[in-house]
């Protein structure tokens, strides 16, 4: 027996899923449900696009139209969904790992053309399915099983990223402010162009064990207490701004959309101009 | 409409998070499941259901019998 949001938006003979006790990822899969929910939006009409890893079993769990794809290529799948149905709302929910390092060129690209998708990054920081390997957004000095003394690498913000790269809508979200991060994964997907959603997601099992933060419940703990507001990540000086959690949006703009710019090609050519 | 609280504790993987950020402390987790203490405290606000990453608690809206 589940709640009616979750027999109507998951399979549930699915559930429960595989994710870990505490896992952020089931908060953030909810975050989605109900996103979709308050907007009204048809089922059938969303495409559930994900690659590899903890995050992209969210499209065997949701029950849209879903695709679950190889490792890093969800948004260049979903790109391709967008270009052959631009009806559809297409969603990608993807990893730290699958978005910004093996999908890293198709998430620049997809940005840079304001394709109209959006990405929601489930990032827990580590690379949870394979064993807690760092990601590239694994702070430096963190550890992970292949950074046994520490990580040297400087991470990526992926929203930071994504902006930069032209996404027309980027946010950040946590697995804590569920009720915020439900209103921002909506305004995504309201978005005309290329929306991102970073959400700050908890990995107890692995990055929380290698990094001593304690339980999932420590961990969303700590969320509570170093989240701070776009507004207020703006006004602060880089030292302090570093290690806290980023809540709000950061970037709306209404640049052109790339399959209503396509269209207006093919309509052109129709009328032999 | 009445709001009631309902625990599947098949789903429930003992992880605390409900618990911890109930604010009326209305939960507890007892042998590794969630476990209604405290019913009558209950407001009703929907927290447990919002963080539950298992989805084994939540708020069911029942129609009042006439």
């Amino acid at each position: 027996m589940a709640s009616e949001l979750i027999t109507k938006y998951m399979r549930e003979e699915h559930l429960p899923h595989i994710w870990c006790p505490g896992c952020g990822h089931g908060i953030l899969m909810r975050d989605v449900a109900q996103a979709v929910k308050n907007l009204g939006i048809d089922q059938e009409k969303v495409c559930l696009v994900s690659g590899i890893g903890c995050a992209s079993r969210a499209a065997g769990y949701m029950d849209f139209q879903t695709m679950h794809t190889t490792h890093g290529r969800a948004i260049a799948f979903a790109t391709g969904v967008k270009m052959a149905r631009p009806d559809l709302e297409v969603i990608v929910i993807a990893g730290d790992g699958d978005c910004a390092a093996i999908g890293g060129n198709h998430l620049i690209h997809a940005a840079r053309r304001n394709i109209g998708i959006t990405v929601i990054v489930f990032n827990n920081d580590i690379y949870g399915m394979t064993g807690g390997q760092y990601s590239p957004t694994t702070p430096t000095g963190e550890f992970g099983t292949t950074a046994p003394y520490g990580n040297i690498d400087r991470p990526f913000d992926i929203a930071v990223l994504a902006a930069a790269a032209g996404a027309s809508y980027v946010a950040k979200g946590t697995a804590y402010h569920a009720t915020q991060t439900i209103k921002l994964i909506e305004n995504g997907i309201k978005h005309k162009g290329f929306a991102l959603i970073d959400c700050a997601g908890i990995c107890a099992t692995y990055y929380g064990r290698k990094n001593k933060k304690g339980s999932a419940v420590d961990m969303m703990k700590f969320q509570r207490d170093n989240t701070i507001t776009v507004e207020q990540a703006k006004s602060l000086p880089r030292e302090e701004r570093e290690g806290k959690f980023i809540l709000g949006k950061l970037v709306e703009n209404d640049f052109p959309e790339f399959t209503d710019e396509y269209q207006k090609i093919i309509d052109r050519l129709k009328e032999g101009k | 409409m009445t709001k009631r609280l309902v625990v599947d504790p098949s789903w429930c993987k003992g992880c605390g998070i409900c618990a911890e950020f109930c604010p009326k402390k209305v939960l507890k987790i007892v042998k590794e499941k969630v476990t209604v203490v405290n019913p009558d405290d209950c407001i009703k606000c929907g927290l447990c259901e919002l963080r539950c990453p298992d989805y084994a608690i939540y708020i069911e809206e029942v129609r009042d019998e006439e």
